[in-house]
């Protein structure tokens, strides 16, 4: 299924699903499969690994010592460079914001959904990551990384989920807000704490039009009677 | 792409939500997600059922014939558990020949109807040595997001509880008539998170899990049969306690199933 739109001679179709198609400079979230004698071999959710090189990071491994650096398994922030004809897709991990990603962990939604996660001017992305305190990295690939308290970290799956349900329906920015004031405000006393940027951009207007009332606010100790309240404890 | 190594910090979360007692999706440690099953979904098998664990989704049908005994068990049918797991149904599942989760899915789900006597073979013996119905369980993985094991099983025990014996319809009765099932066994599959272990794990629960183990109960009160699976060890206690969770799973399963 997908979008269909006709130009003569040409029909282009953007699909509701599927798996992700590399773009030279996407941004897009690898995760470590094998290490090789120069390069590492990312699985990036498409129809074939990537290698990434050692040209392509700022590290400079001799032979054999590329584990020390990325182990299988490793999650990484990387951008497409280059596709040959041959299908080979290059990835570099030079360029802004771009490395291995430790902590936080990886959600997911399909590649088709990404433009609608990130929203108009990264409206979408911007309401979330402001109403959960978390940090979110989104690669193209539909892997997104996010990293924040435990809640924060579920409540923005929860989000992700309605958006790939949902996605095609109009005000989903709104509809996305609406759930995440009236599930509460985050746990600010998980175990990770929130960054300090987090804490100042939720500021206190965010319990004022907080329809669950003055019961939620932050200032009661003991914030873990609160997480019952949250879809995703049902 | 059946190997795909995932991430090491979603493994990592995965497991620290278990350490607080909380999951991906929002369940408690021992919570399932919602079953349903629709029996008799397939109109042209003896009998069928579609079961769904959350998003997981099973069809199984069954089909009797009319064929020869065993030579060494000349007084009893016989049972053939089959399990399909289409390309179709996860990114991790190929076409081609049956791959080894194919195989351990149809045994185990084989065992636990065999090894309860779910149906008793004798009875669907028609001339000793000679005539006797074949039973085929086939299962058919429609939507792979974890706990297959537990979905094939309910729906194989679904599709048997009421199928019907063709015996007009292969001249060896005046009849149709119910299949007989003397015995409700439901498999409840666990995994081990840190050193949480939590009921009908997810596909990423079951990607992270250190260790897997199947228990299958009957309405009697016995444990029928039992699959470890995936590397991770169990200690005696941990083994005894997952047995009592899936009593109670059992009970509430085996509801299900023979009330719809």
């Amino acid at each position: 299924m997908g979008y269909a739109t006709w130009r003569e001679p040409f029909v282009r179709v953007v699909p509701f699903a599927g798996r992700y198609s590399p773009k030279p400079h996407d941004v897009i979230v690898g995760i470590v499969q094998d290490v090789q004698k120069t390069f590492w071999l990312l699985d990036i959710d498409a129809s074939r690994w990537a290698p990434l090189h050692t040209s392509g990071t700022p590290w400079e491994p001799g032979p054999g010592e590329l584990d020390e650096f990325l182990r299988v398994g490793d999650a990484v922030l990387v951008a497409v460079e280059n596709l040959d004809a041959t299908g080979k897709i290059g990835v570099t991990m030079k360029g802004e914001g771009l490395g291995k990603l430790s902590g936080g962990t990886l959600a997911g939604v399909s590649p088709a959904k990404i433009p609608r996660v990130i929203g108009k001017g990264g409206s979408m992305i911007h309401t979330i990551t402001q109403l959960t305190g978390t940090q979110v990295a989104v690669g193209q690939n539909g892997r997104i990384w996010v990293d924040g308290n435990p809640d924060g970290i579920l409540r923005v799956r929860e989000c992700l989920r309605i958006i790939e349900t949902e996605g095609q329906r109009s005000g989903l920015t709104e509809r996305i807000e609406g759930f995440l004031r009236s599930t509460g405000p985050t746990d600010d006393t998980g175990p990770h704490p929130p960054r300090p940027e987090s804490v100042d951009r939720r500021g206190p207007d965010r319990f004022e039009d907080d329809p669950s009332g003055p019961d939620d606010s932050p200032s009661i100790p003991s914030d873990e009677s609160h997480e019952g309240e949250g879809p995703w404890e049902t | 792409m059946s190997e795909v190594v995932s991430a090491e910090i979603q493994t990592t979360h995965i497991i620290d939500l278990a350490r607080a007692g909380r999951r991906l999706d929002g369940r408690g440690i021992d919570d399932w997600r919602p079953v349903t099953v629709e029996p008799g979904y397939v109109k042209s098998a003896d009998g069928s059922a579609l079961v769904h664990v959350g998003d997981t989704a099973v069809l199984c049908g069954v089909k009797l014939e009319i064929g020869k005994p065993f030579p060494d068990t000349p007084n009893a049918g016989v049972l053939t558990t089959n399990a399909e797991l289409i390309a179709l149904s996860s990114p991790t599942f190929e076409p081609g020949p049956p791959q080894p989760e194919a195989i351990e899915l149809s045994r185990v789900v084989d065992r636990s109807i065999r090894a309860a006597e779910t149906i008793d073979l004798t009875k669907l013996c028609v001339t000793p040595s000679e005539k006797c119905w074949t039973c085929y369980v086939d299962i058919h993985c429609l939507d792979h997001t974890g706990n297959l094991i537990d979905a094939a099983q309910l729906a194989a025990l679904g599709a048997l509880t009421h199928a019907t014996v063709p015996a007009k319809r292969f001249g060896v009765g005046e009849h149709d008539y119910p299949l007989d099932v003397s015995h409700f066994p439901v498999e409840c599959t666990f995994v081990r998170l840190g050193d949480r272990i939590v009921a009908d794990p997810t596909f990423e629960e079951e990607t992270a899990g250190q260790g897997r183990l199947t228990v299958a109960t009957d309405e009697q009160g016995n444990v029928v049969a039992m699959q470890k699976g995936k590397i991770g060890a169990f200690s005696p206690e941990e083994v005894v306690e997952t047995v009592e969770r899936a009593f109670r799973h059992g009970d509430r399963l085996r509801n299900v199933v023979r009330g719809t």
